[in-house]
């Protein structure tokens, strides 16, 4: 026996970025953690709890309500070899520091001839939380991730958390990393011993490299979930598939998307942020553009609908991406074109 | 029951040396030492006739076709060289807006990355090691958090170091200008904010910029000290960027000072101001050109003469000549460039990939001209 006979640690999704955050500030005395209600509060949603107490106020800093001002705060910070972590209580509060995380922190490098890096990693909520109404629910993936020089990460699971969260951390490039509030409670299996995970490298969730499968189903963060339990049930209908877990999209391993399409010729991309111009829409197109001719059946998208995300329970649960818009997308694929079944918990 | 005042405030003109270049030796003596010596009054006169100098021939390049576009700080430099001239060389940090060339010049870095930066180069923006400055900030008022955010380095790093950073009166209407104050003044960032208030955002006067009294005044609202200076008066600006950087350096936080200065160039070589601007103004602000103050307070001491400032000007004048073959003279940038300033080494594979192939933006090439010919085989 090789394996450890101790049994699996579970923690939960929360308490792995924790970890990730607390065990790299050990390590290195240069990260601090920056944001509102991170310190005294213990964290919005908790996350930063007994941070306070381990790292002191000099490293753990309850900022004004100023989403601009820490964000440019940290890219002086990081110009001056600091490196920060700041914590937006939700990306929907990014938007107000759009010129410094878009206009700023991506082009620092660039613009300073390749001299002046931004090592800043920002972290908080994204995507709807769970009837925030339309200005608190955004998913940034969409319009961030067209901008060249950030790295995104979007992690489905306490474990990636930890390990994706503590590779952002150590990175020389600024990153996005997008949580969900919904998933902060979520238990997981996260081993005690260190790991780190290489950004740019899909993890299969469902199905195996060695086994052909009818459909690829490509998606990131919280939606990987649903996509998990619309593979469940197809499974049990005889229909295998393969679930792609981006884990990050910036950069983007569509390598694993063809390699996985080239044995089903199917591809469905589920992505909570809107249609146009978006994730989905980027990971369908290059692939098209590499894999064309192994695909039997157009791709197709489930991406949550094109409106503002609606405050009334019944409807967002319907806007967003769910297992019955998946379970019908991938029978479409099979030729199967019954209309998607409704969320359990909608409203007829 | 008596209202009470709960609040009250004055904001501080300072002025040391006249339109006639007169100087009040009182408040220009601080601690029994002079604010400028002679010596150095001499060498800062002569600096500022290479800066105007290069400013002016900057302009013509532009003309002639040689540059992009070009800010002019023509009529700014004795607040740009005063303030760079207090901060400590090789340890305190500029964090410039695009117009404080003179400042960055008097703080170590070689004139001819200015230029080359207007000619369009990135390359303009590497600072040279040693000196202590980030690059220019094209987008209005954000340098001002980048500003905070380094200074805060320093307290956390406990390095006894200050960052100054510099903006226009037109900068002061930003989120981003109130946000960089309040964070500096509750986190108490050794940074010294000066803003060149030169009158004119583009066409756009101080007076429709702000309904304030002064753009000093708005300092008080963020805990922090704050005067208002002659901007084209050297001495003044000397004396209140010491005060505030030995201030911040002391661990007394961040400070304000306003620069009343004229912008006597158009906003940039893309703009021509005679169409916004009475000429009477700037006539006005023509006879309090910091550098005729500066000379007339020379020769009154017998310090300059004409013959000294022929030598100057010829001096200046063939500095720029160099100045401007340096920038000319560079090598073009290598395309390889654009690939390797976007992320940190190693480049993720996909950016190395665009790089060795097409050095195009898109994946979607054909895959044999992209050398991606590999992926249609192995599965």
């Amino acid at each position: 026996m090789t394996a450890s006979t101790a049994p699996t640690r579970e923690i939960a999704f929360r308490e792995a970025l924790r970890e990730a955050m607390s065990e790299e500030m050990r390590r290195d005395q240069r990260i601090f953690l920056m944001g509102e209600e991170v310190a005294q509060y213990q964290g919005a949603y908790k996350v930063s709890q007994g941070m306070l107490e381990e790292f002191g106020p000099q490293r753990i800093i309850d900022s004004p309500i100023s989403e601009n001002g820490f964000a440019g705060l940290a890219v002086g910070a990081a110009m001056y070899g600091l490196r920060p972590i700041i914590e937006f209580m939700s990306w929907s509060f990014s938007l107000v520091a759009a010129d410094q995380i878009l206009n700023n922190v991506p082009k620092m490098l660039y613009m300073s001839g390749g001299q002046w890096g931004c090592p800043v990693v920002f972290r908080g909520n994204d995507g709807a939380g769970g009837q925030l109404g339309s200005t608190h629910s955004w998913c940034v993936e969409g319009l961030y991730s067209n901008v060249p020089g950030v790295k995104i990460a979007i992690p489905s699971n306490p474990y990636d958390a930890k390990g994706l969260l503590k590779t952002a951390i150590r990175d020389d490039d600024p990153v996005f990393f997008l949580e969900s509030e919904r998933m902060l409670g979520d238990k997981g299996p996260v081993p005690a011993e260190e790991y780190l995970i290489p950004f740019g490298q899909a993890a299969l969730r469902r199905g195996s490299w060695d086994e052909p499968a009818d459909c690829t189903i490509v998606s990131f963060g919280r939606p990987v979930n649903f996509c998990l339990d619309a593979a469940d049930e197809l499974l049990k209908e005889g229909i295998p598939t393969h679930v792609l877990d981006m884990r990050t999209i910036r950069p983007l391993d569509v390598a694993s998307v063809i390699r996985s399409l080239k044995t089903t010729g199917r591809l469905v991309v589920v992505d909570q942020s809107w249609p146009f111009a978006g994730v989905a829409s980027e990971v369908i197109t290059q692939t098209c553009e590499r894999a064309f001719d192994w695909l039997d059946h157009q791709p197709l998208r489930v991406n949550s609908d094109d409106v503002p995300t609606p405050y009334a329970r019944s409807l967002e649960s319907e806007y967003l991406p769910h297992k019955g818009k998946i379970v019908a997308a991938v029978r479409r694929t099979l030729g199967n074109s019954s209309k998607p079944a409704k969320q359990q918990n909608s409203k007829q | 029951m008596p209202i009470k005042t709960v609040y009250s405030a004055k904001i501080e003109h300072l002025q040391l040396l006249d339109e006639n270049g007169v100087l009040d030796e009182r408040l220009a003596v601080v601690g029994g030492k002079p604010v400028l010596t002679d010596e150095e009054v001499v060498h800062l006169y002569e600096f500022m006739i290479q800066c105007r100098t290069l400013d002016e021939t900057a302009f013509k390049l532009q003309r002639s076709g040689r540059m992009g576009t070009y800010p002019q700080n023509k009529g700014q430099e004795a607040a740009a060289i005063g303030s760079g001239f207090a901060a400590k060389k090789g340890q305190d940090f500029l964090v410039p807006c695009y117009r404080e060339n003179a400042a960055l010049f008097m703080h170590g870095l070689p004139m001819h990355y200015i230029l080359l930066h207007w000619m369009g180069d990135e390359r303009g923006n590497q600072i040279p090691e040693g000196v202590c400055m980030t690059p220019l900030s094209i987008p209005i008022g954000t340098q001002m958090l980048h500003a905070t955010g380094i200074a805060w380095a320093f307290k956390i790093r406990k390095e006894p170091r200050v960052a100054i950073t510099y903006f226009g009166d037109g900068a002061t209407s930003e989120g981003d200008f109130h946000e960089a104050m309040n964070f500096a003044g509750t986190f108490q960032a050794p940074v010294v904010f000066f803003c060149q208030n030169n009158h004119w955002a583009i066409s756009v006067p101080r007076e429709t910029q702000t309904a304030s009294e002064t753009i000093a005044q708005k300092a008080i609202a963020y805990g922090m000290p704050t005067v208002q200076v002659d901007g084209n008066d050297l001495f003044a600006v000397v004396k209140a960027t010491r005060d505030a950087i030995e201030r911040a350096r002391a661990g007394g936080g961040p400070s304000f000072i306003e620069a009343v200065t004229y912008r006597l160039a158009d906003h940039t070589t893309a703009d021509d101001a005679r169409r916004y601007r009475e000429s009477a103004e700037l006539e006005m602000w023509v006879g309090r050109d910091p550098l005729i103050r500066l000379r007339k307070y020379l020769e009154k001491k017998d310090l300059w003469n004409e013959k000294l400032q022929a030598a100057a000007e010829e001096k200046a004048r063939a500095m720029t000549a160099e100045v401007i073959k340096a920038a000319e003279g560079i090598e073009k940038p290598a395309v390889d460039d654009i690939f390797n300033y976007t992320f940190a080494q190693p480049l993720p594979a996909e950016i190395e990939k665009q790089r060795q192939t097409l050095r195009t933006s898109s994946l979607g090439q054909d895959p044999q001209q992209a050398g991606l010919q590999g992926e249609a085989q192995h599965a």
